[in-house]
C-alpha cells in the first residue's frame, strides 16, 4: 500500500529537516512592550533526514529539545526557520500543502490519558480524524473497530468505552490505533512507552514492531531509554542543547560512540551485569543552560577531552559515508584540521 | 517582584478609563432629556438653552467627557441638579456613612465566616461541617434587605430593642461614638455582614480543607508537632487568601450598599445613589457611580498588591 | 493491509453496523451522582413545586391576585378564605404569591441563560484564539468586571428606567463578564491539552475542533457555574423591584410585594414578611443544587 503513494523511490529520505530553528522568546521581565531580551533556544540548526522504512531513535536529556523538534516536524509549532521536506516535496508548498502533509505523519504521545478526549468514546476518538478528511463515518468507525482489534484491543469490549475505564498500556493501544486511522507512512512517538510498566511497555514495543512490518512504516522514536531506543532502532540520532551531535546506526552509536557525550550517556545506562556496577557518575560540570549556551561547541564545560579551542570554535557535523547514512559527528575531534589538537591521551576533569 | 507591581498598577489606569467612560456614557444612554427634572413644564426655549448652556449638555460628547475627567481629577465632580451643591461634598460625606457600615460588617462577617469555615475544614465531612457549610450556604442565599426587614420587625417593632431607620437622633451630622448612636448602627451591620460571612466560610472551608489533607501536614505530625502547631501552621497558610477575600468583600460591601441603606435610611452613597436615580440628577448619578467604580478597582488593585508582597508563595510572571 | 480497504464483495453500506454496548457517558454519571445527594434532592424537589406552582398558577389560584378591596386590608395570615393574608390594598396574598413567582422565576433564570449563551461564546473565542484577540476582548471584559455587581446593575437600570425588559438587560450584562471569564479560563486549559493537539495534528480546521472536543469539555463547567448565578439573579432581580427599578405595580413580584408591604411591618410584619421568605426558600434551593452538581461533578474518576 505504501509503495502506491511513493513517490521518490527508495533512495528518497523521506523527511528530510533542514536548518530548523525554533527559538522560544522570553517575555521582558520589565515593562510592557519592551523588546525581548532573550529566548530559549530549543532547537538551534537540526539537520537529520529520515530514511523510508527505518526507526530513527532520538536520545538526548530533557530539554535538549527533542519534543520541540517533535512537534515542529509534525508543525503542531511553526519553525522559525528552516524547511521540511516530505518525500521530496516541501512541507506546505503547493505540491504538499499542510492537510495533505498531516495525512501522511502522524504523531503518538507521552501522556496517555492527556492525548484522548475524555469525553469521547474510543472509537469515536479513533474515528474523528478520518471523517476530518471526508470519510463518512460509518466507514470510519469501521476502520476504528478493525485498528482495535489490530493493535490487541477486541472493539466489542472497548469501543463504547471512555478513556478513563482503560489501563494506561491499553490507552497507549489506543492512541497508537488512532494515529494509524489516517493510514500515515510516518509515525513520531514521543515517549509513548515511556511512562509503562516494563511489562507493558515491552507489549506495546512489540506491537510497534508488528505493525511496521504490516504497514510498512517509519519511525521516529524518541526516547531518554537508552535500552528501548537500541533495542528497537535501526539508526540513532544524539541531541544536546538543540543541536544533532551524533548519528549513525543502532551498532554504530552504541558500540563505538565518537562523540563524548554520547560515551558519557553510554557510560551512564545502570549495568545490567551486578559485578560490574557502574560507579561514578561521568558527567560533571553544570548542566547546560539552553538560553545562554557556552561558546565555540556547547557541549566543551563538560567535556572529558576539551582543549581550548573547543571553547572558541563551533563544529561543523560532519559524517563518514558509510552505509545506510553513515556515522556522523559534530565534534572538532573528528575535523581534520582540529583532529591533531586532541592527540595527547588524557581526559580533562570538570569536577 | 517590584517589575510585577509596576505593571499591574500600569494596568489599572486604562481600566479606570474605561470605567469613567461607561459611568459617563450610562447618563447619556438613559432615555428622555436630562434637564427634565427641574424645567418646569412651560420653560421657554431661551431657559432651556441657557440650562444646556450652564450644564454643557449641548456640546458634543467627546468634549463633555474629557472636559468631565479633567475636572473630575481635580476634584470638582459637578453640582447636584437637584440640591445645587457640589456632588463630591455630598459624595465624600456618604462615604464615609458607608464606610462605617461596611467596615464593620465586613469584620463581623470576616470573624464568623472564618470560625465557621475552620470548624467545617477541621472536622469536613462531620455532621459539624455539615451544620457550618449550612450556615455558609444560608449566608450567600439570603436577600439581605429581606433580611434587614426581618431584624427590624423583631429587634424594633417585636422587641423594641433598636431604632429601625437613620444614623442617629440628630442625623449623620452630629455623630459621636456613643451607645446611642451606635445603636443605630448595629442592625445595618449585622445585616450587611451576612454574605461576606458566607462566601468567607466557604472560602476558608477550602483553603483548610485542602491544607489539611496535604502531605506535609502527616510529615508535621509525624515529627511531633502538636494540635496547636498544626493548628498555627494552617492560620499562616490560610491567612494571606482570606484576608484578599476580605479586602474584596468591603469592596463589594462599598459598591452595592443601595439596597440595605434604603430599608434603613442610611444616609450613605447607596442612598444618595437611590435618589440620584429618582430625582434623575445626572451630575450627581455620575459622580456617585464614578467614586464608587474607583474605589473598588483601586481597593482591588490594593489586596492584589497586599497578596503579592505578604505571601510569597504566588508566582508572578 | 487488505483489513483496511472495504471489501469489494459486501458494499459496506448495505450491512447494519453492529452497536457496541456504549459505557455510561459523563452526564449520566453526574445524574447518578447527584441522585444520592439528600440535600441536593431536596432541593430539587422544592424547586421543582415552586416552578410548577409558578406555571400553573393562573388555574390554581384560590382567589383574583388583581382584586383589592378596602374593607380587607392587611388580613393577618390563616384568615378564612386568605390563607395568607392580604396586603395593603386587600389582594389575596396566596394568590399572588403563586402569580408573583412566575415573574421572578422569569427573571431570575432569563437574564442567566441569556449571559450564558453570549458569555460562553465570547469566552470560548478568546480562549481558543488566544493572542492579542484574547487580550482585546478580556480586557474590555475586564472594565465591565470592574464594577461592583449591585452597582452596576442599579446603574444600568437606573440609566435606562424601570420595566421588565430594562431589568432584564442590564441584570444579562452584568454576568455576562463573569461567564466570560469562567469561558476562557477553561478553554484556554482544554486548548493546551494533548487531544486538541492530536485533533489539530489530524488536520481538523479551528470550527471542528471546537464543536467535536472544546465544546463538549467546556460547556459542562461553564453551565454549572451559571447555575450558582441563578439565585444571585433572582435576588438582584428582586431587588431591582424593591427599589422602583423592575417590575412595575400592579404586576405581582415577590420583590414589589416587599416594598409595597414595608410599611406594613408594623401592623402585620408577617405577612410583609412573606414574599422575601419565598425568594430565600428558592434562592437557597438554586444553590444547593448548583453546589451538588458541581460536586457531582468533580469527582475524579
Amino acid at each position: 500500500m505504501t509503495n502506491q503513494r511513493d513517490i521518490g523511490g527508495p533512495r528518497q529520505p523521506l523527511l528530510q529537516v533542514r536548518d530548523l530553528l525554533k527559538h522560544f522568546p522570553l517575555k521582558g521581565k520589565g515593562l510592557p512592550f519592551a523588546s525581548p531580551r532573550s529566548a530559549v533556544r530549543a532547537v538551534d540548526g537540526v539537520n537529520f533526514d529520515i530514511l523510508k522504512g527505518e526507526t530513527l531513535g532520538v536520545v538526548g536529556e530533557s530539554g535538549c529539545g527533542k519534543s520541540t523538534t517533535a512537534r515542529v516536524l509534525m508543525q503542531l509549532i511553526n519553525q522559525d526557520s528552516g524547511e521540511l521536506v516530505f518525500d521530496g516535496e516541501t512541507v506546505g508548498s503547493r505540491a504538499l500543502p499542510l492537510r495533505q502533509f498531516r495525512r501522511q505523519a502522524q504523531m503518538v504521545f507521552q501522556d496517555s490519558y492527556s492525548s484522548l478526549n475524555p469525553r469521547m468514546t474510543i472509537e469515536d476518538s479513533i474515528a474523528f480524524a478520518p471523517t476530518v478528511h471526508g470519510l463518512p463515518s460509518r466507514e470510519a468507525i469501521t476502520r476504528a473497530r478493525d485498528l482495535l482489534a489490530r493493535v490487541g484491543l477486541q472493539p466489542e469490549r472497548f469501543a463504547g468505552r471512555y478513556p478513563h475505564e482503560l489501563s494506561g498500556g491499553q490507552r497507549q493501544r489506543v492512541n497508537i490505533a488512532r494515529a494509524l486511522a489516517l493510514e500515515p507512512r510516518l509515525v513520531i512517538l514521543d515517549e509513548a512507552v515511556s511512562a509503562l510498566d516494563k511489562s507493558v511497555e515491552a507489549q506495546v514495543l512489540n506491537l510497534l514492531l508488528d505493525l511496521k512490518q504490516e504497514f510498512g512504516l517509519t519511525y521516529l522514536f524518541i526516547s531518554h531509554d537508552l535500552n528501548v531506543v537500541r533495542f528497537i532502532s535501526d539508526r540513532v540520532l544524539v541531541m544536546y542543547l538543540g543541536q544533532v551531535v551524533e548519528i549513525g546506526s543502532s551498532d554504530q552509536v552504541f558500540d563505538q560512540p565518537r562523540h563524548p557525550y554520547t560515551r558519557a550517556l553510554l557510560k551512564s545506562m545502570p549495568s545490567m551485569d551486578p559485578l560490574q556496577r557502574t560507579m561514578e557518575a561521568p558527567l560533571a560540570g553544570d548542566p547546560p543552560n539552553p538560553i545562554n549556551p557556552p561558546s565555540g561547541c556547547r557541549f566543551h564545560t563538560r567535556c572529558a577531552y576539551a582543549r581550548p579551542v573547543c571553547g572558541q570554535r563551533a563544529p561543523v557535523f560532519t559524517s563518514d559515508e558509510s552505509s545506510g547514512g553513515g556515522h556522523g559527528v559534530a565534534c572538532l575531534r573528528y575535523e581534520a584540521d582540529t583532529a591533531s589538537l586532541f592527540s595527547t591521551a588524557g581526559e580533562v576533569s570538570h569536577a | 517582584m517590584i517589575s510585577y507591581l509596576i505593571r499591574r498598577v500600569l494596568y489599572a489606569m486604562p481600566i479606570m478609563l474605561g470605567v469613567a467612560f461607561l459611568c459617563f456614557m450610562l447618563v447619556h444612554i438613559a432615555p428622555g432629556d436630562p434637564l427634565v427634572a427641574i424645567l418646569p413644564p412651560d420653560a421657554s426655549v431661551d431657559l432651556q438653552k441657557q440650562l444646556m448652556e450652564l450644564y454643557g449638555f449641548n456640546r458634543s460628547y467627546p468634549e463633555q467627557f474629557f472636559s468631565w475627567v479633567w475636572r473630575a481629577m481635580h476634584g470638582d465632580l459637578g453640582s447636584s441638579i437637584a440640591t445645587g451643591r457640589p456632588v463630591a461634598q455630598e459624595v465624600f460625606k456618604a462615604v464615609g456613612n458607608t464606610f462605617m457600615i461596611a467596615a464593620l460588617a465586613t469584620l463581623i462577617g470576616f470573624f464568623f465566616g472564618s470560625l465557621f469555615g475552620f470548624v467545617a475544614g477541621y472536622f469536613r465531612n462531620s455532621w459539624v461541617d455539615k451544620i457550618a457549610s449550612f450556615i455558609s450556604v444560608v449566608g450567600v442565599s439570603v436577600p439581605h434587605y429581606w433580611l434587614g426587614m426581618v431584624l427590624v420587625i423583631i429587634f424594633s417593632s417585636q422587641l423594641m430593642w433598636l431604632p429601625a431607620t437613620g444614623a442617629g437622633p440628630d442625623g449623620s451630622a452630629a455623630w459621636i461614638w456613643d451607645f446611642e448612636h451606635v445603636k443605630y448602627l448595629i442592625m445595618p451591620a449585622v445585616t450587611m455582614s451576612f454574605i461576606p460571612m458566607g462566601i468567607i466560610a466557604r472560602t476558608v472551608r477550602a483553603l483548610v480543607a485542602d491544607i489539611l489533607s496535604q502531605e506535609f501536614v502527616i510529615g508535621l505530625k509525624a515529627r511531633g508537632l502538636g494540635e496547636f502547631g498544626v493548628f498555627r501552621h494552617v492560620v499562616k497558610n490560610c491567612a494571606p487568601t482570606a484576608m484578599a477575600v476580605m479586602g474584596l468583600q468591603l469592596g463589594y460591601l462599598l459598591g452595592g450598599s443601595i439596597l440595605i441603606e434604603t430599608v434603613f435610611s442610611w444616609p450613605g452613597t447607596g442612598f444618595l445613589l437611590n435618589q440620584a436615580i429618582f430625582q434623575r440628577d445626572l451630575p450627581l448619578l455620575q459622580g456617585t457611580i464614578l467614586v464608587l467604580a474607583l474605589f473598588f478597582v483601586s481597593l482591588n488593585l490594593l489586596v492584589d498588591i497586599l497578596q503579592t508582597v505578604f505571601d510569597p508563595r504566588i508566582e508572578r510572571a | 493491509m487488505s483489513t483496511l480497504q472495504a471489501t469489494a464483495a459486501t458494499p459496506v453500506s448495505a450491512l447494519p453496523l453492529p452497536a457496541f454496548k456504549r459505557s455510561r457517558g459523563h452526564w449520566a454519571n453526574v445524574a447518578a451522582r447527584i441522585v444520592r445527594n439528600p440535600l441536593a434532592m431536596i432541593a430539587a424537589v422544592i424547586l421543582l413545586a415552586l416552578i410548577g406552582i409558578a406555571v400553573f398558577a393562573p388555574w390554581i389560584m384560590p382567589a383574583d391576585p388583581f382584586a383589592t378591596s378596602m374593607f380587607t386590608r392587611l388580613k393577618p395570615i390563616g384568615t378564612p378564605g386568605h390563607l395568607f393574608g392580604t396586603d395593603e390594598l386587600g389582594r389575596d396574598l396566596l394568590s399572588r404569591l403563586m402569580l408573583g413567582g412566575r415573574l421572578s422565576l422569569f427573571m431570575g433564570i432569563t437574564p442567566v441563560l441569556t449571559a450564558f449563551v453570549i458569555g460562553s461564546g465570547i469566552g470560548i473565542l478568546a480562549g481558543y484564539a488566544g493572542g492579542f484577540i484574547n487580550t482585546a476582548i478580556m480586557r474590555t471584559i475586564d472594565v465591565l468586571y470592574a464594577f461592583p455587581s449591585v452597582l452596576l446593575a442599579i446603574a444600568l437600570s437606573g440609566a435606562l428606567g424601570a420595566g421588565i425588559v430594562n431589568a432584564l438587560t442590564s441584570l444579562t450584562i452584568v454576568f455576562i463578564p463573569q461567564i466570560a471569564r469562567i469561558a476562557e479560563s477553561v478553554t484556554t486549559q482544554v486548548r493546551r491539552s494533548d487531544y486538541v493537539d492530536a485533533a489539530r495534528a489530524s488536520g481538523a480546521g479551528a470550527f471542528t475542533i471546537v464543536r467535536a472536543h472544546v465544546l463538549g469539555n467546556v460547556l459542562g463547567p461553564i453551565f454549572v457555574y451559571s447555575t450558582s448565578l441563578i439565585s444571585v439573579s433572582m435576588i438582584l432581580a428582586s431587588g431591582l423591584s424593591f427599589l422602583g427599578l423592575g417590575v412595575k405595580p400592579p404586576e405581582p413580584e415577590w420583590g414589589l410585594m416587599l416594598n409595597t408591604l414595608r410599611t406594613a411591618i408594623y401592623t402585620q410584619p408577617w405577612v410583609a414578611a412573606l414574599p422575601g421568605a419565598f425568594i430565600f426558600i428558592t434562592s437557597i434551593s438554586f444553590n444547593m443544587l448548583s453546589d451538588g452538581l458541581r460536586s457531582a461533578m468533580e469527582v475524579k474518576q
